[in-house]
């Protein structure tokens, strides 16, 4: 890629901090050049969240339905899945999958929830309403 | 106690803490592509069976870590590292470092690190960060993907040290045990070590999932797709490859121009062996990635989406498994001058 080729489309990143590119000057020789984005990039990753969005849509649903626990919503919310949440919380995958229960969920103690709203990075209330607050 | 560190940003997060750890001891001579390429950075791998953010693990660089060591291990740098089961003993041993006046690569998780934008946290584990100093609660971090450096209190600080998921950092730390000089000649066995090593992972690696190999199988895999998994799910796959070719941290095409830049470095240590017109075939393959890029997105943008143009992506990869082929073995060929 040449210097001048370098693309500079804004991509949310690139508000914050612009990245370091390798490509050639004029004589071939490599130099670095800060990019603030490109729109190939910008698209992957507006993709890959179109596709975040729905899931966690499908998830809110299965809730209201009656047929998942909120966990489900915040599984997707946070873009985990039962094996990051069984890191975060010390629960084991089967304990989770049984809490994902809406019955069983219901009856967790204020302990347990509480381990499942620091992993999130909510609340308690929020947990179990599914609320969330853009941070 | 003040640390003499500067924060330099760099493409790649590994091959950046790697050259800003070393920067003092070697007087600035181990850039980011010269770490990168002793380092062996240079890689392909396409693991369908692991899934990352529901979709196939693709990386083009060595796995994590390996930067580090392979480029302090060649210099022959003692190296420090040090995991840790108990979040307090890590943050413990964190301050004593610093205490002594050492600067220190921590990997971390990106999901919970606040100075990174929301849309680019994932659970990915493998961000390399410097942390090099401290002021009251708050450790002063040299993140080299970022333009400056930041802060992070104690909290933010271990809850990145310890994020969960594939390759969980456990507070991993690691740093050079000993300034040592690092003399020219060391540097040029390095180079050829590095490039001995990144032969070897892109020709040699048995199977079909990893190195030219990998490219090529991929590229034919592609092909397939359009059927086998609809055009939704494909242009997902698409748009993480794209990703991991192009996100922060990569220098732009896949690693493959920070290689070139390498090579260029390379050449003035080792002149006569033709670095310099080698380093050319990676710019080359640098640019073949990006042109597929730009169509895999029209791909994912909907845009167009027969089986023809999957048929030109997958030929895309067969085009760059061949140019990158021919490059690492005139690199394995070479008669060292």
């Amino acid at each position: 890629m040449k210097k001048d080729d370098v693309p500079q489309d804004l991509s949310s990143l690139g508000k914050i901090t612009k990245e370091v590119c390798y490509a050639t000057d004029g004589n071939g020789k490599y130099v670095t050049e800060l990019s603030s984005g490109w729109d190939v990039k910008i698209t992957a990753l507006d993709t890959a969240w179109g596709d975040i969005e729905k899931r966690i849509a499908a998830a809110k649903q299965q809730v209201i339905d009656g047929k998942a626990s909120p966990l489900l919503f915040f599984i997707e919310y946070r873009l985990m899945d039962i094996a990051i949440l069984a890191g975060y919380t010390g629960f084991w995958k089967w304990q989770i999958k049984r809490h994902l229960k809406p019955e069983v969920f219901n009856k967790l103690s204020d302990n347990k929830l509480k381990k499942y709203a620091e992993a999130f990075n909510t609340k308690v209330e929020d947990l179990k309403t599914m609320t969330v607050h853009e941070d | 106690m003040k640390i003499d560190f500067e924060h330099r940003q760099a493409a790649h997060c590994e091959s950046g803490v790697t050259s800003n750890l070393l920067w003092n001891a070697s007087g600035g001579k181990i850039t980011e592509p010269l770490a990168f390429g002793i380092g062996a950075g240079l890689f392909f791998a396409y693991i369908p069976l692991i899934k990352v953010n529901n979709g196939p693990a693709i990386a083009f660089r060595t796995m994590p870590g390996f930067i580090f060591n392979r480029t302090c291990k060649s210099l022959k740098i003692p190296v420090v590292r040090k995991k840790f089961g108990s979040k307090e003993k890590a943050q413990t041993f964190l301050d004593e470092c610093l205490d002594n006046g050492h600067a220190v690569g921590c990997q971390v998780g990106v999901y919970y690190l606040p100075y990174f934008p929301k849309e680019y946290r994932f659970h990915f584990n493998a961000h390399n960060l410097i942390v090099y100093g401290k002021e009251g609660d708050n450790y002063l971090v040299s993140d080299p993907i970022m333009e400056t450096a930041n802060v992070l209190d104690s909290y933010q600080l271990e809850r990145v040290r310890f994020a969960k998921g594939a390759l969980s950092p456990k507070g991993h730390i690691y740093y050079p045990k000993e300034n040592k000089d690092i003399t020219d000649d060391q540097i040029k066995q390095a180079i050829k070590s590095g490039i001995k090593k990144n032969v070897y992972n892109m020709l040699s690696i048995p199977g079909s999932f990893a190195g030219i190999s990998g490219i090529k199988n991929t590229g034919l895999k592609i092909k397939k797709w359009r059927d086998k998994l609809g055009l939704e799910k494909s242009g997902l796959y698409l748009a993480q490859m794209v990703r991991m070719q192009e996100e922060i941290g990569t220098g732009g095409g896949g690693f493959r121009y920070i290689y070139g830049a390498f090579l260029q470095e390379a050449d003035v240590y080792l002149p006569g062996n033709q670095l310099t017109e080698i380093s050319s075939i990676f710019t080359k393959a640098g640019d073949m990635w990006r042109t597929a890029a730009v169509h895999a997105a029209g791909i994912y943008k909907g845009r167009i989406g027969s089986q023809e143009d999957f048929n030109t992506m997958g030929d895309y990869l067969l085009e760059i498994a061949a140019v990158e082929k021919a490059a690492f073995e005139t690199l394995k060929k070479i008669k060292w001058q």
